[in-house]
Protein backbone atom coordinates (compact mmCIF):
# COMPACT_ATOMS: atom_id res chain seq x y z
CA UNK A 1 0.00 0.00 0.00
CA UNK A 2 1.35 3.18 -0.95
CA UNK A 3 0.48 5.85 1.85
CA UNK A 4 1.74 9.59 1.19
CA UNK A 5 4.13 9.53 4.66
CA UNK A 6 7.51 9.60 6.14
CA UNK A 7 7.47 6.78 8.23
CA UNK A 8 4.69 5.33 10.42
CA UNK A 9 6.51 6.67 13.85
CA UNK A 10 6.13 10.68 12.13
CA UNK A 11 2.28 10.45 10.73
CA UNK A 12 0.58 11.98 14.19
CA UNK A 13 3.21 14.85 14.48
CA UNK A 14 3.38 15.89 10.30
CA UNK A 15 0.06 15.93 10.74
CA UNK A 16 -0.20 18.28 13.79
CA UNK A 17 2.74 19.91 12.10
CA UNK A 18 0.74 20.78 9.02
CA UNK A 19 -2.54 21.67 10.88
CA UNK A 20 -0.76 24.35 12.74
CA UNK A 21 0.46 25.63 9.05
CA UNK A 22 -2.88 25.69 7.38
CA UNK A 23 -5.14 26.61 10.40
CA UNK A 24 -3.68 29.92 12.17
CA UNK A 25 -6.65 30.08 14.56
CA UNK A 26 -5.48 27.13 16.37
CA UNK A 27 -2.60 26.68 18.86
CA UNK A 28 -1.08 23.31 17.95
CA UNK A 29 1.87 21.88 20.72
CA UNK A 30 3.43 19.09 18.50
CA UNK A 31 5.47 17.88 21.01
CA UNK A 32 2.76 17.69 23.78
CA UNK A 33 0.19 16.19 21.00
CA UNK A 34 -2.73 19.02 21.64
CA UNK A 35 -4.65 21.11 19.79
CA UNK A 36 -5.98 24.56 21.37
CA UNK A 37 -8.17 27.04 20.20
CA UNK A 38 -6.04 30.00 19.91
CA UNK A 39 -7.82 32.09 22.19
CA UNK A 40 -7.95 29.65 24.90
CA UNK A 41 -8.72 30.03 27.83
CA UNK A 42 -12.04 31.91 27.13
CA UNK A 43 -12.89 34.31 29.78
CA UNK A 44 -16.17 32.98 31.44
CA UNK A 45 -16.33 29.88 29.35
CA UNK A 46 -16.59 25.68 29.91
CA UNK A 47 -13.47 24.00 28.44
CA UNK A 48 -14.71 21.29 26.35
CA UNK A 49 -11.94 19.02 26.06
CA UNK A 50 -12.28 15.53 23.91
CA UNK A 51 -9.55 13.47 22.03
CA UNK A 52 -9.07 9.39 20.61
CA UNK A 53 -7.07 7.72 18.20
CA UNK A 54 -5.77 9.50 15.51
CA UNK A 55 -7.10 8.70 12.23
CA UNK A 56 -10.57 9.77 12.63
CA UNK A 57 -10.00 13.09 11.17
CA UNK A 58 -11.75 15.59 11.12
CA UNK A 59 -12.59 14.12 14.50
CA UNK A 60 -11.16 15.42 16.69
CA UNK A 61 -8.66 17.77 16.29
CA UNK A 62 -10.63 19.24 13.34
CA UNK A 63 -13.41 20.16 15.29
CA UNK A 64 -11.60 22.32 17.70
CA UNK A 65 -12.74 26.16 17.61
CA UNK A 66 -15.41 28.72 18.64
CA UNK A 67 -18.60 26.77 18.91
CA UNK A 68 -16.82 23.24 19.21
CA UNK A 69 -14.04 21.92 21.15
CA UNK A 70 -11.49 24.07 23.25
CA UNK A 71 -9.00 21.35 22.99
CA UNK A 72 -8.58 17.88 20.67
CA UNK A 73 -5.52 15.47 22.01
CA UNK A 74 -4.73 12.95 19.55
CA UNK A 75 -3.51 9.71 20.50
CA UNK A 76 -1.40 7.27 18.38
CA UNK A 77 -3.16 5.79 15.28
CA UNK A 78 -6.49 3.96 16.51
CA UNK A 79 -4.58 4.45 20.20
CA UNK A 80 -6.15 6.61 22.76
CA UNK A 81 -4.36 9.44 24.06
CA UNK A 82 -2.23 9.26 27.53
CA UNK A 83 -3.76 10.96 30.42
CA UNK A 84 -0.73 13.36 30.06
CA UNK A 85 -2.43 15.29 27.24
CA UNK A 86 -5.78 15.58 29.03
CA UNK A 87 -3.90 17.10 32.33
CA UNK A 88 -2.00 19.77 30.22
CA UNK A 89 -5.34 20.31 28.12
CA UNK A 90 -7.19 21.27 30.78
CA UNK A 91 -4.52 23.39 32.16
CA UNK A 92 -4.67 25.28 29.08
CA UNK A 93 -8.17 25.52 28.61
CA UNK A 94 -9.52 25.53 32.17
CA UNK A 95 -10.79 29.79 32.38
CA UNK A 96 -12.23 29.07 35.99
CA UNK A 97 -15.00 27.22 35.16
CA UNK A 98 -14.24 23.76 34.62
CA UNK A 99 -13.62 21.36 31.85
CA UNK A 100 -16.01 18.27 29.90
CA UNK A 101 -14.33 15.73 28.93
CA UNK A 102 -15.80 14.31 25.88
CA UNK A 103 -15.13 10.20 25.54
CA UNK A 104 -15.77 7.40 23.39
CA UNK A 105 -16.62 4.53 25.21
CA UNK A 106 -13.44 2.42 23.95
CA UNK A 107 -12.05 0.60 26.66
CA UNK A 108 -8.36 2.26 26.21
CA UNK A 109 -10.16 5.64 25.67
CA UNK A 110 -12.30 5.39 29.19
CA UNK A 111 -9.08 4.02 31.31
CA UNK A 112 -7.26 6.83 29.53
CA UNK A 113 -9.51 9.97 30.56
CA UNK A 114 -10.54 8.02 34.16
CA UNK A 115 -6.91 8.86 34.89
CA UNK A 116 -6.94 12.11 33.40
CA UNK A 117 -10.03 13.50 35.64
CA UNK A 118 -8.40 11.67 38.60
CA UNK A 119 -5.26 14.03 37.81
CA UNK A 120 -7.18 17.43 36.96
CA UNK A 121 -9.37 16.98 40.14
CA UNK A 122 -6.17 17.09 41.89
CA UNK A 123 -4.98 20.31 40.00
CA UNK A 124 -8.37 21.72 41.26
CA UNK A 125 -10.05 22.09 37.97
CA UNK A 126 -13.34 20.94 38.24
CA UNK A 127 -13.97 18.15 35.47
CA UNK A 128 -17.17 16.21 34.27
CA UNK A 129 -17.55 13.42 31.85
CA UNK A 130 -19.90 12.50 28.72
CA UNK A 131 -19.08 9.10 27.55
CA UNK A 132 -20.83 8.68 24.15
CA UNK A 133 -22.32 4.94 23.41
CA UNK A 134 -24.31 5.55 20.43
CA UNK A 135 -23.23 2.43 18.13
CA UNK A 136 -26.34 -0.07 17.32
CA UNK A 137 -24.31 -2.55 15.59
CA UNK A 138 -23.48 -3.60 19.66
CA UNK A 139 -25.94 -5.13 21.50
CA UNK A 140 -24.45 -7.83 23.55
CA UNK A 141 -22.73 -5.84 25.96
CA UNK A 142 -22.27 -8.19 28.85
CA UNK A 143 -19.84 -10.43 26.35
CA UNK A 144 -18.27 -6.92 24.85
CA UNK A 145 -17.03 -3.99 26.16
CA UNK A 146 -20.49 -2.43 25.47
CA UNK A 147 -21.72 -0.30 23.04
CA UNK A 148 -18.96 1.73 20.80
CA UNK A 149 -18.82 5.77 20.23
CA UNK A 150 -18.93 6.47 17.34
CA UNK A 151 -20.50 9.17 14.60
CA UNK A 152 -22.86 10.57 17.68
CA UNK A 153 -19.74 11.91 18.63
CA UNK A 154 -19.90 14.45 16.69
CA UNK A 155 -23.29 15.53 17.65
CA UNK A 156 -21.55 16.07 21.34
CA UNK A 157 -19.10 18.45 20.32
CA UNK A 158 -21.23 20.52 18.18
CA UNK A 159 -24.19 20.87 20.66
CA UNK A 160 -22.23 20.68 24.30
CA UNK A 161 -19.93 23.15 22.45
CA UNK A 162 -22.15 25.29 21.27
CA UNK A 163 -24.26 25.69 24.81
CA UNK A 164 -20.88 25.89 26.14
CA UNK A 165 -20.10 28.98 23.64
CA UNK A 166 -23.61 30.27 25.60
CA UNK A 167 -21.60 30.44 28.16
CA UNK A 168 -23.11 27.53 30.13
CA UNK A 169 -22.08 26.48 33.98
CA UNK A 170 -20.18 22.95 33.89
CA UNK A 171 -23.15 20.97 34.91
CA UNK A 172 -25.25 22.44 32.68
CA UNK A 173 -23.02 21.96 29.70
CA UNK A 174 -22.34 18.51 30.84
CA UNK A 175 -26.25 17.88 30.91
CA UNK A 176 -26.93 18.84 27.08
CA UNK A 177 -23.35 16.72 26.62
CA UNK A 178 -24.74 13.72 28.36
CA UNK A 179 -28.10 13.96 26.51
CA UNK A 180 -27.42 14.53 23.06
CA UNK A 181 -25.67 11.07 23.83
CA UNK A 182 -28.32 9.67 25.12
CA UNK A 183 -30.23 10.79 21.98
CA UNK A 184 -28.12 9.59 19.44
CA UNK A 185 -27.62 6.31 17.71
CA UNK A 186 -25.39 5.09 14.77
CA UNK A 187 -24.59 2.04 12.38
CA UNK A 188 -21.73 1.23 10.41
CA UNK A 189 -21.03 -0.49 7.21
CA UNK A 190 -17.67 -1.58 5.41
CA UNK A 191 -16.80 -2.20 2.17
CA UNK A 192 -13.29 -2.12 2.80
CA UNK A 193 -11.09 -2.36 5.44
CA UNK A 194 -8.98 0.33 6.83
CA UNK A 195 -4.95 0.38 6.40
CA UNK A 196 -2.62 1.72 9.82
CA UNK A 197 0.51 3.68 8.59
CA UNK A 198 2.26 0.54 11.07
CA UNK A 199 0.77 -2.53 8.84
CA UNK A 200 0.76 -1.04 5.76
CA UNK A 201 -2.26 -3.62 4.99
CA UNK A 202 -5.78 -3.62 5.46
CA UNK A 203 -6.02 -4.25 9.25
CA UNK A 204 -8.96 -7.42 8.00
CA UNK A 205 -9.45 -8.59 4.72
CA UNK A 206 -13.03 -8.22 3.26
CA UNK A 207 -13.49 -10.17 -0.15
CA UNK A 208 -14.51 -7.89 -3.14
CA UNK A 209 -18.50 -8.92 -3.14
CA UNK A 210 -18.71 -9.10 0.63
CA UNK A 211 -19.81 -6.42 3.20
CA UNK A 212 -19.15 -6.20 6.94
CA UNK A 213 -22.45 -4.61 9.07
CA UNK A 214 -22.52 -3.10 11.94
CA UNK A 215 -18.80 -2.20 11.98
CA UNK A 216 -16.53 0.52 14.58
CA UNK A 217 -14.30 3.05 13.30
CA UNK A 218 -11.84 1.13 13.64
CA UNK A 219 -13.31 -1.68 11.76
CA UNK A 220 -14.05 -3.58 13.93
CA UNK A 221 -17.58 -5.69 13.37
CA UNK A 222 -20.60 -5.98 15.29
CA UNK A 223 -23.11 -7.48 13.79
CA UNK A 224 -22.07 -10.08 10.10
CA UNK A 225 -20.57 -10.12 7.09
CA UNK A 226 -22.92 -10.64 3.99
CA UNK A 227 -22.95 -10.32 0.02
CA UNK A 228 -23.04 -7.17 -1.03
CA UNK A 229 -26.26 -5.27 -1.22
CA UNK A 230 -26.74 -1.90 -3.22
CA UNK A 231 -27.01 1.50 -1.94
CA UNK A 232 -31.02 1.50 -1.05
CA UNK A 233 -30.66 -1.96 0.47
CA UNK A 234 -27.70 -0.73 2.64
CA UNK A 235 -29.76 2.12 3.52
CA UNK A 236 -32.65 -0.12 4.63
CA UNK A 237 -30.85 -2.44 6.90
CA UNK A 238 -29.20 1.17 8.43
CA UNK A 239 -31.96 2.81 9.26
CA UNK A 240 -34.26 -0.47 10.51
CA UNK A 241 -31.25 -1.21 12.78
CA UNK A 242 -31.46 2.45 14.27
CA UNK A 243 -35.01 3.09 14.36
CA UNK A 244 -35.65 -0.33 16.29
CA UNK A 245 -33.65 1.03 18.85
CA UNK A 246 -34.27 5.03 18.52
CA UNK A 247 -38.01 4.77 18.14
CA UNK A 248 -38.86 8.48 16.57
CA UNK A 249 -42.29 10.13 16.62
CA UNK A 250 -43.34 12.19 13.29
CA UNK A 251 -43.43 15.88 15.27
CA UNK A 252 -40.15 15.34 16.27
CA UNK A 253 -37.14 17.16 14.46
CA UNK A 254 -34.08 15.08 13.77
CA UNK A 255 -31.15 15.53 13.25
CA UNK A 256 -29.18 12.78 10.51
CA UNK A 257 -25.33 12.55 9.84
CA UNK A 258 -24.60 10.32 6.60
CA UNK A 259 -20.27 9.80 7.78
CA UNK A 260 -17.92 8.32 5.02
CA UNK A 261 -15.44 6.30 6.86
CA UNK A 262 -12.48 7.65 4.98
CA UNK A 263 -12.61 5.90 1.08
CA UNK A 264 -15.92 6.70 0.07
CA UNK A 265 -16.69 9.43 -2.66
CA UNK A 266 -18.82 12.00 -1.52
CA UNK A 267 -20.82 10.88 -5.03
CA UNK A 268 -21.27 7.72 -3.68
CA UNK A 269 -22.24 9.36 -0.04
CA UNK A 270 -24.44 11.85 -1.24
CA UNK A 271 -26.22 8.75 -3.27
CA UNK A 272 -26.46 6.87 -0.57
CA UNK A 273 -28.08 9.70 1.71
CA UNK A 274 -31.07 10.39 -0.65
CA UNK A 275 -31.55 6.26 -0.25
CA UNK A 276 -31.49 6.95 3.89
CA UNK A 277 -33.62 9.65 3.09
CA UNK A 278 -35.77 7.77 1.20
CA UNK A 279 -35.61 5.00 3.84
CA UNK A 280 -36.83 7.20 6.37
CA UNK A 281 -39.23 8.98 5.31
CA UNK A 282 -41.47 5.60 3.90
CA UNK A 283 -41.24 5.14 8.00
CA UNK A 284 -42.86 8.20 8.78
CA UNK A 285 -39.62 9.93 9.74
CA UNK A 286 -38.73 13.36 7.90
CA UNK A 287 -35.25 15.05 8.78
CA UNK A 288 -34.62 18.52 10.39
CA UNK A 289 -31.16 19.02 9.26
CA UNK A 290 -28.66 16.41 7.18
CA UNK A 291 -24.70 16.82 7.32
CA UNK A 292 -23.24 14.87 4.56
CA UNK A 293 -19.68 13.71 4.30
CA UNK A 294 -16.59 12.66 6.06
CA UNK A 295 -16.18 13.52 9.45
CA UNK A 296 -15.75 10.39 11.48
CA UNK A 297 -13.18 8.64 9.91
CA UNK A 298 -11.48 5.44 9.57
CA UNK A 299 -8.22 6.04 7.58
CA UNK A 300 -9.00 5.13 3.92
CA UNK A 301 -11.30 2.32 4.85
CA UNK A 302 -14.43 2.29 2.28
CA UNK A 303 -18.10 2.29 3.57
CA UNK A 304 -20.23 4.78 5.69
CA UNK A 305 -22.64 5.26 8.95
CA UNK A 306 -25.44 7.22 9.78
CA UNK A 307 -26.44 8.63 13.09
CA UNK A 308 -29.38 9.59 13.96
CA UNK A 309 -29.76 12.22 16.84
CA UNK A 310 -33.57 13.33 18.44
CA UNK A 311 -33.55 16.53 18.89
CA UNK A 312 -35.76 19.03 20.71
CA UNK A 313 -36.08 22.96 19.94
CA UNK A 314 -32.91 23.61 22.47
CA UNK A 315 -30.67 20.95 20.53
CA UNK A 316 -32.02 22.38 16.78
CA UNK A 317 -30.93 25.98 17.78
CA UNK A 318 -27.43 24.61 19.68
CA UNK A 319 -26.84 22.58 16.44
CA UNK A 320 -27.82 25.89 14.24
CA UNK A 321 -25.53 28.32 16.43
CA UNK A 322 -22.26 29.40 14.39
CA UNK A 323 -19.71 27.19 14.49
CA UNK A 324 -15.49 28.01 13.34
CA UNK A 325 -13.44 24.91 12.96
CA UNK A 326 -11.40 23.23 10.19
CA UNK A 327 -13.98 20.66 9.96
CA UNK A 328 -17.19 22.31 10.81
CA UNK A 329 -17.97 26.02 9.93
CA UNK A 330 -21.01 27.73 9.58
CA UNK A 331 -23.01 30.66 10.91
CA UNK A 332 -20.60 33.26 10.87
CA UNK B 1 21.66 -23.59 52.43
CA UNK B 2 18.25 -24.00 54.78
CA UNK B 3 17.43 -20.50 55.82
CA UNK B 4 18.68 -17.74 53.22
CA UNK B 5 16.38 -15.54 51.82
CA UNK B 6 17.71 -14.20 49.26
CA UNK B 7 17.14 -10.28 48.84
CA UNK B 8 16.46 -8.68 45.68
CA UNK B 9 17.29 -4.84 45.47
CA UNK B 10 16.45 -2.05 43.11
CA UNK B 11 19.58 -2.96 40.67
CA UNK B 12 17.53 -6.40 39.97
CA UNK B 13 14.19 -4.63 39.03
CA UNK B 14 15.81 -2.48 37.09
CA UNK B 15 17.47 -5.19 35.12
CA UNK B 16 14.06 -6.68 35.24
CA UNK B 17 12.45 -4.01 32.74
CA UNK B 18 15.47 -3.63 30.63
CA UNK B 19 15.19 -6.96 30.28
CA UNK B 20 11.60 -6.62 29.72
CA UNK B 21 11.84 -3.79 27.45
CA UNK B 22 14.74 -5.63 25.33
CA UNK B 23 11.99 -8.60 25.18
CA UNK B 24 9.10 -6.75 23.83
CA UNK B 25 11.41 -4.94 21.25
CA UNK B 26 12.47 -8.74 20.13
CA UNK B 27 9.02 -10.00 20.04
CA UNK B 28 7.27 -6.53 18.69
CA UNK B 29 6.50 -7.62 15.40
CA UNK B 30 4.62 -10.75 16.68
CA UNK B 31 2.53 -9.05 19.26
CA UNK B 32 1.49 -6.98 16.26
CA UNK B 33 0.68 -9.52 14.37
CA UNK B 34 -1.52 -11.21 16.89
CA UNK B 35 -3.35 -8.00 18.01
CA UNK B 36 -3.72 -7.04 14.05
CA UNK B 37 -5.84 -11.13 14.07
CA UNK B 38 -8.43 -9.60 17.08
CA UNK B 39 -7.56 -6.10 17.17
CA UNK B 40 -6.15 -3.28 15.19
CA UNK B 41 -2.33 -3.99 15.04
CA UNK B 42 -0.71 -1.76 16.91
CA UNK B 43 -0.46 -3.81 20.42
CA UNK B 44 3.64 -3.91 19.80
CA UNK B 45 4.31 -0.79 18.79
CA UNK B 46 3.11 0.97 21.59
CA UNK B 47 4.59 -1.28 23.97
CA UNK B 48 7.88 -1.43 22.24
CA UNK B 49 7.36 2.57 22.91
CA UNK B 50 5.91 2.37 26.03
CA UNK B 51 9.15 0.20 27.49
CA UNK B 52 11.79 2.09 25.27
CA UNK B 53 10.67 4.79 27.57
CA UNK B 54 10.82 2.73 30.79
CA UNK B 55 14.32 1.56 30.31
CA UNK B 56 15.68 4.97 29.11
CA UNK B 57 13.49 6.59 32.02
CA UNK B 58 15.57 4.64 34.50
CA UNK B 59 18.62 4.86 33.24
CA UNK B 60 18.09 8.28 33.64
CA UNK B 61 16.83 8.86 37.35
CA UNK B 62 18.23 5.56 38.83
CA UNK B 63 15.77 4.85 41.36
CA UNK B 64 17.08 3.73 44.07
CA UNK B 65 14.35 0.92 45.83
CA UNK B 66 12.68 -1.68 44.19
CA UNK B 67 9.54 -0.10 44.78
CA UNK B 68 10.48 3.33 43.21
CA UNK B 69 12.06 1.43 39.88
CA UNK B 70 8.62 -0.35 39.78
CA UNK B 71 6.81 2.67 40.24
CA UNK B 72 8.61 5.10 37.55
CA UNK B 73 8.56 1.96 35.57
CA UNK B 74 4.33 2.15 35.66
CA UNK B 75 4.02 5.96 35.38
CA UNK B 76 6.12 5.90 32.32
CA UNK B 77 3.51 2.80 30.69
CA UNK B 78 0.70 5.42 31.20
CA UNK B 79 2.33 8.60 29.63
CA UNK B 80 3.78 6.89 26.93
CA UNK B 81 1.81 3.94 25.43
CA UNK B 82 -1.95 4.71 25.22
CA UNK B 83 -4.81 2.62 24.50
CA UNK B 84 -5.47 -0.11 27.32
CA UNK B 85 -2.70 -1.55 27.34
CA UNK B 86 -0.73 2.02 29.21
CA UNK B 87 -3.12 2.04 31.70
CA UNK B 88 -3.02 -1.85 32.47
CA UNK B 89 0.46 -2.35 32.18
CA UNK B 90 1.34 1.32 33.96
CA UNK B 91 -1.51 -0.02 37.02
CA UNK B 92 0.44 -3.27 37.25
CA UNK B 93 3.71 -1.75 37.88
CA UNK B 94 2.78 1.13 39.48
CA UNK B 95 1.10 -0.72 41.85
CA UNK B 96 3.17 -3.37 42.74
CA UNK B 97 5.42 -0.81 43.58
CA UNK B 98 3.59 0.93 45.51
CA UNK B 99 3.06 -2.58 47.52
CA UNK B 100 6.34 -2.81 48.01
CA UNK B 101 6.95 0.54 49.59
CA UNK B 102 10.38 2.01 50.53
CA UNK B 103 12.23 -1.06 51.75
CA UNK B 104 15.88 -1.36 49.54
CA UNK B 105 16.01 -5.08 49.62
CA UNK B 106 12.95 -7.00 49.07
CA UNK B 107 12.05 -10.69 49.11
CA UNK B 108 10.98 -13.19 46.75
CA UNK B 109 7.85 -13.60 48.78
CA UNK B 110 7.26 -9.67 49.35
CA UNK B 111 7.68 -9.22 45.75
CA UNK B 112 4.90 -11.70 45.49
CA UNK B 113 2.26 -10.37 47.84
CA UNK B 114 3.14 -7.01 46.02
CA UNK B 115 2.52 -8.96 42.75
CA UNK B 116 -0.78 -10.37 43.98
CA UNK B 117 -1.49 -6.49 44.61
CA UNK B 118 -0.38 -5.34 41.55
CA UNK B 119 -2.70 -7.98 39.37
CA UNK B 120 -5.62 -7.45 41.36
CA UNK B 121 -5.38 -4.24 40.61
CA UNK B 122 -5.14 -4.68 36.72
CA UNK B 123 -8.82 -6.80 37.46
CA UNK B 124 -10.11 -4.07 38.84
CA UNK B 125 -9.13 -1.38 36.41
CA UNK B 126 -10.27 -3.57 33.40
CA UNK B 127 -13.34 -5.09 35.19
CA UNK B 128 -11.89 -8.65 33.73
CA UNK B 129 -11.65 -12.03 35.59
CA UNK B 130 -9.75 -15.43 34.56
CA UNK B 131 -11.06 -16.86 31.30
CA UNK B 132 -12.04 -12.96 29.72
CA UNK B 133 -8.93 -13.75 27.05
CA UNK B 134 -7.08 -10.93 28.59
CA UNK B 135 -3.23 -10.15 30.09
CA UNK B 136 -4.90 -11.54 33.68
CA UNK B 137 -4.95 -15.46 31.81
CA UNK B 138 -1.29 -14.81 31.84
CA UNK B 139 -0.63 -12.90 34.97
CA UNK B 140 -3.06 -15.09 37.60
CA UNK B 141 -1.48 -18.80 36.63
CA UNK B 142 1.86 -16.78 36.71
CA UNK B 143 1.27 -15.46 40.57
CA UNK B 144 -0.04 -19.04 41.51
CA UNK B 145 3.93 -20.07 41.00
CA UNK B 146 5.53 -17.61 42.86
CA UNK B 147 7.46 -17.49 44.21
CA UNK B 148 9.30 -20.19 41.92
CA UNK B 149 10.28 -17.70 38.79
CA UNK B 150 10.91 -20.67 36.22
CA UNK B 151 7.69 -21.94 36.90
CA UNK B 152 5.82 -18.83 36.58
CA UNK B 153 7.37 -17.79 33.35
CA UNK B 154 5.99 -20.99 32.49
CA UNK B 155 2.65 -20.84 33.91
CA UNK B 156 2.33 -17.43 31.94
CA UNK B 157 3.25 -18.45 28.52
CA UNK B 158 1.05 -21.75 28.92
CA UNK B 159 -1.57 -19.23 30.12
CA UNK B 160 -0.85 -17.34 27.42
CA UNK B 161 -1.45 -19.97 24.78
CA UNK B 162 -4.46 -21.10 26.45
CA UNK B 163 -6.41 -18.05 25.24
CA UNK B 164 -6.60 -19.43 21.93
CA UNK B 165 -9.47 -21.06 22.14
CA UNK B 166 -11.30 -18.21 24.17
CA UNK B 167 -14.07 -15.67 23.32
CA UNK B 168 -12.98 -12.34 24.14
CA UNK B 169 -14.58 -10.52 26.49
CA UNK B 170 -13.38 -7.49 27.07
CA UNK B 171 -12.20 -4.66 24.77
CA UNK B 172 -12.04 -4.49 21.44
CA UNK B 173 -11.50 -7.84 20.18
CA UNK B 174 -14.82 -9.03 22.12
CA UNK B 175 -16.67 -7.07 19.16
CA UNK B 176 -15.14 -9.70 17.12
CA UNK B 177 -17.72 -12.69 19.16
CA UNK B 178 -17.36 -15.93 18.11
CA UNK B 179 -14.64 -14.74 15.47
CA UNK B 180 -12.07 -14.01 18.60
CA UNK B 181 -11.59 -17.54 18.71
CA UNK B 182 -8.79 -19.40 17.50
CA UNK B 183 -6.04 -16.25 18.25
CA UNK B 184 -3.74 -15.91 21.08
CA UNK B 185 -4.45 -12.60 23.48
CA UNK B 186 -1.99 -10.24 22.61
CA UNK B 187 -1.76 -8.39 26.02
CA UNK B 188 -1.52 -11.92 28.13
CA UNK B 189 1.46 -13.04 24.94
CA UNK B 190 3.32 -9.34 26.75
CA UNK B 191 2.60 -10.19 30.05
CA UNK B 192 4.32 -13.93 28.98
CA UNK B 193 7.38 -11.91 28.21
CA UNK B 194 7.51 -9.89 31.59
CA UNK B 195 7.42 -12.92 33.89
CA UNK B 196 9.73 -14.21 31.09
CA UNK B 197 12.29 -11.13 31.38
CA UNK B 198 11.78 -11.64 35.71
CA UNK B 199 13.08 -15.63 35.34
CA UNK B 200 16.12 -14.79 33.35
CA UNK B 201 17.46 -11.87 35.69
CA UNK B 202 15.97 -13.76 38.90
CA UNK B 203 18.55 -16.92 36.74
CA UNK B 204 21.71 -14.56 36.40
Amino acid sequence: MKMLINGADRVVADALRGMAAAHPGLRVEVEHRLVLRGDAPVDGKVGLISGGGSGHEPLHAGFVGPGMLDAACPGEVFTSPVPDQMTRAAGAVDSGQGVLLVVKNYTGDVLNFDMAAELIEDEGIAVDRVVVDDDVAVTDSTFTAGRRGVGGTLFVHKLAGAVAQEGAPLSRVAEVGRRVAEASRSFGVALHGPTTPAKGSPTFDLPPDELELGIGIHGEPGRERRAMLSAAEIADVTVEALLADLPLSASEPVLCLTNGMGGTPLLELYGFHAEVVRALGERGVTLARSLVGNYVTSLDMAGCSVSLCRLDEELLRLWDAPVSTPGLRWGR
Amino acid sequence: MTGQVTERDAAFFQDWLVTAADAIRANADRLTDLDSAIGDADHGNNMRRGFSAVAAALADERPDTPGAVLLLGGRTLVSTVGGASGPLFGTLLRRTGKALGEAERVTDEELRVALETGIGAVGQLGGAAAGDKTMLDALLPALDALPDYAAAALAAEEGSRATIPLRAHKGRASYLGERSVGHEDPGAASAALIFRALHEVADR
